[in-house]
C-alpha cells in the first residue's frame, strides 16, 4: 500500500464526527480510532448513532477490540430493539481525566443524528472538544457547497456545538475513480471558504490515487461489513 | 449523468421524483423511513409534495386520490405497514388506478424485528389485497436495481392500469452503492384519459370506483383484469442467469439473498461444485417458463430465502416438480453468510 504519512492529530481529548449520513462517518471513526490506539494512545470509540440501526460501529466491536480500542456501544445495537439509547458507560470518557488518552465519537447522520449531542453539552464543552464535519460531493443532497454548509449550520444548531475542521471524504464507494477525490477540490475548497472552516484531512479507501497535493490524507480500511460477500465470514 | 454514492432508500426517492413522481405519501417505519426523510428534502425544491399522513391507512388512501387524478403517485412502509395499507391496495387495484408501493421487508409477523427478511413473498404475489387481483412485483438485487426497477414499476403501472410493488428489503434500503440515476426532467408522463381531473363539459366525465351493486357488471371488469393480467405475463417478465449453463445444482433467490447466493455459487464452483444461480426479478408473474428451461439440464434445485421457504411452490410449479427442490433460509431478520449457503448447497443439493 503506498500510503502517504497521516500527520494529522486531534488537538482536544474528545473528537466527535459529524455529517451526512452515508458520508463515511462510521469508517473514519474506526480507522482513526485504531490509528491513535495503535500509536499507544488510550483510545475509546463510542456509537453515539441513535438514528440508524443498520451499518454501525457497533459491527466492528471485536477488530476494535483486537486493536486495542476499547468500544462504548448502545446496549441494544444490533439486536432487534429499535430503541434510540445511549450508553451510561458515556459519561466515563468525561471523567477520564489522562491527558492522553482519546474519546471519539460516532455520531449518527445529519441534525437528527447529532440532537443528542445536546444534552452532553456541560461535559463536552467542559472538557474541551473537536468537532469533525464529513462530507462527499458524492452524496446527492450535499453534492454543492452550499448545501453541505446549510448542513453543517443544522448539525451545529441541533448539537448546540461548533464544528472546528471539515473532513473531505468524497468518494462513490466501489466506482471510486483514480480522480473522484481531486475532483472535489475546487467544492472543498467552496465549503470552507463559505464556512470559515479549515480542512482538517482528507480521506480515501483506494490504495493508490491522483493524490498530489492532497494532505493530510488518511488512507483508511474498509471497515464495513458486507454481509453478502465472502469477507462476511470472518468476525461472526 | 455521472455516478454518485447513494442507499437504497434515497435511490428510489430519487429515482421516483426522475421518473416523473411528484406525489409522495407516507408514514415513518424502520427500515425504510429514509425514503421519507429523502421526499420531505425533495419534493418541495421540484414542486411535488411529500406528506406525511396520520396513518398508513391515510397514506395509501392519499395515493388513491393523487391517482384518480392521474398523477404519478407512490407511498413506501415496512412489512407491518404495509399490512395496514392492504385494503386500500384492494381498493387501488379494484379502481384500476396506477402506483408505487414500496415494501422494505423486515422481520415478522407481527411487528417482529427491524432487520432484513423476505417474509412478506406470499403477501406481495399470492394476495396483496383481498379479492381476485394480482400485483406485479419487481425485487431488486442492488442499489441500482432499485433506482433503475422503479422508473420500470411506474411504467408497468400506467400501462396496465395497475398498482406495482416494489419489493425489497432492510438491508437493501440501507446500504450504499455507487448508483446512475436517470436524467432530470426528462420523463414524458402517459396520457391517461381516464383520470378524474376535470372534465370542463369538453368530454363525459370519469368515475373512479371500485363498487359494482351488479354482480355481472363486476364479473366483466374483473375478466376483463385479468386479460391484462395475461399481456402482463407475456411482455414483463425479468429474470437474470447466473453461471447456470452447466450447473448441476441450480440455486433460486432473489433480492439481497441472491447476491449472498452469488458468492456462495463462486465458492461452490472452486470446490468442483457446478452450481448457478436463478434469480427472478419479477415474482409476480413469476418466470415460469425461464425457470422450466433449467429443469432437464438440473439435478436438483435449492431455494434461498429470508424466510421459511415461501418461493418454494413456485419453483416446485414452475418446473412441474421435475426435479427435487431443497430449501434453505434464515428467518426473523436473520441474514445467512456465503459460507452458510455453500454449507447448504453441499449437504442439501450439492453435486459434485
Amino acid at each position: 500500500m503506498n500510503t502517504k504519512p497521516f500527520n494529522w492529530q486531534p488537538s482536544k481529548r474528545l473528537l466527535i464526527i459529524t455529517g451526512h449520513f452515508g458520508s463515511g462517518k462510521t469508517n473514519i471513526a474506526v480507522n482513526l480510532a485504531k490509528i491513535f490506539a495503535a500509536s499507544g494512545r488510550k483510545t475509546t470509540l463510542i456509537d453515539f448513532d441513535t438514528v440508524n440501526p443498520y451499518f454501525r460501529a457497533a459491527d466492528n466491536i471485536k477488530s476494535l477490540e483486537r486493536s486495542g480500542v476499547k468500544a462504548i456501544v448502545p446496549e441494544y445495537a444490533n439486536t432487534n430493539l429499535d430503541l434510540p439509547t445511549l450508553p451510561p458507560e458515556i459519561y466515563s470518557v468525561f471523567k477520564d481525566e489522562d491527558p492522553g488518552s482519546l474519546a471519539i465519537f460516532d455520531v449518527g447522520g445529519d441534525d437528527l443524528g447529532a440532537t443528542p449531542l445536546g444534552m452532553f453539552n456541560p461535559q463536552i464543552t467542559g472538557s474541551g472538544y473537536e468537532m469533525l464535519y464529513v462530507v462527499s460531493m458524492y452524496r446527492p443532497l450535499t453534492a454543492s457547497a452550499e448545501d453541505a454548509a446549510r448542513l453543517l449550520c443544522d448539525i451545529e444548531a441541533a448539537s448546540r456545538l461548533r464544528v472546528t475542521a471539515i473532513v473531505n471524504n468524497s468518494n462513490i464507494g466501489e466506482a471510486t475513480g483514480r480522480d473522484s477525490l481531486i475532483q472535489s477540490s475546487e467544492y472543498i475548497k467552496q465549503l470552507c471558504e463559505i464556512t470559515g472552516l479549515p480542512l482538517a484531512f482528507s480521506a480515501t479507501m483506494l490504495e493508490s490515487g491522483d493524490f498530489d497535493g492532497i494532505e493530510p490524507l488518511l488512507q483508511m480500511a474498509d471497515e464495513t461489513k458486507y454481509l453478502w460477500k465472502e469477507s462476511a465470514e470472518a468476525d461472526v | 449523468m455521472a455516478k454518485v454514492l447513494m442507499k437504497g432508500n434515497e435511490a428510489i426517492a430519487e429515482s421516483a421524483i426522475r421518473h416523473g413522481c411528484l406525489h409522495y405519501f407516507g408514514y415513518p417505519i424502520t427500515p425504510q423511513t429514509e425514503i421519507a426523510e429523502y421526499m420531505a428534502k425533495r419534493m418541495p425544491k421540484v414542486g411535488g409534495v411529500c406528506l406525511q399522513a396520520e396513518s398508513e391507512v391515510a397514506a395509501i388512501n392519499m395515493v388513491l386520490g393523487a391517482a384518480s387524478a392521474g398523477a404519478r403517485a407512490m407511498t413506501s412502509s415496512s412489512s407491518p405497514g404495509i399490512s395496514l395499507k392492504c385494503e386500500g391496495i384492494s381498493y387501488l387495484i379494484g379502481s384500476d388506478l396506477p402506483c408505487l408501493i414500496v415494501n422494505i421487508q423486515r422481520g415478522s409477523p407481527g411487528l417482529g424485528s427491524i432487520q432484513p427478511s423476505q417474509q412478506d413473498y406470499y403477501q406481495a404475489t399470492k394476495a396483496l389485497g383481498h379479492g381476485d387481483s394480482q400485483v406485479p412485483v419487481l425485487a431488486p438485487s442492488s442499489v441500482q436495481e432499485l433506482a433503475d426497477l422503479t422508473g420500470v414499476a411506474f411504467d408497468i403501472g400506467d400501462k396496465y392500469r395497475t398498482p406495482v410493488m416494489l419489493l425489497a428489503d432492510g438491508a437493501l434500503g440501507q446500504m450504499m452503492e455507487p448508483v446512475e440515476l436517470a436524467p432530470e426532467g426528462q420523463t414524458v408522463l402517459p396520457e391517461k384519459p381516464w383520470a378524474a381531473n376535470g372534465h370542463e363539459n369538453k368530454r363525459k366525465r370519469n368515475i373512479i370506483n371500485s363498487l359494482y351493486i351488479q354482480p355481472d357488471v363486476l364479473e366483466k371488469i374483473v375478466l376483463e383484469r385479468y386479460k391484462r393480467y395475461e399481456q402482463i405475463e407475456e411482455n414483463e417478465i425479468r429474470c437474470e442467469n447466473y453461471m447456470t449453463e452447466d450447473a448441476d445444482v441450480i440455486l433460486v433467490s432473489y433480492g439481497i439473498t441472491s447476491r449472498i447466493c452469488k458468492t456462495a455459487v463462486g465458492m461452490a464452483r472452486q470446490k468442483g461444485i457446478k452450481a448457478g444461480l436463478f434469480r427472478p426479478i419479477t415474482l409476480w408473474p413469476y418466470p415460469k417458463k425461464q425457470l422450466m428451461a433449467l429443469a432437464d439440464q438440473a439435478k436438483k434445485f435449492l431455494v434461498v430465502e429470508l424466510n421459511m421457504g415461501q418461493m418454494v411452490d413456485d419453483v416446485k410449479v414452475s418446473i412441474e416438480s421435475k426435479k427435487p427442490v431443497h430449501f434453505f433460509g434464515r428467518t426473523g431478520g436473520m441474514m445467512p453468510s456465503p459460507g452458510d449457503v455453500l454449507r447448504a448447497i453441499e449437504s442439501e443439493g450439492g453435486v459434485r
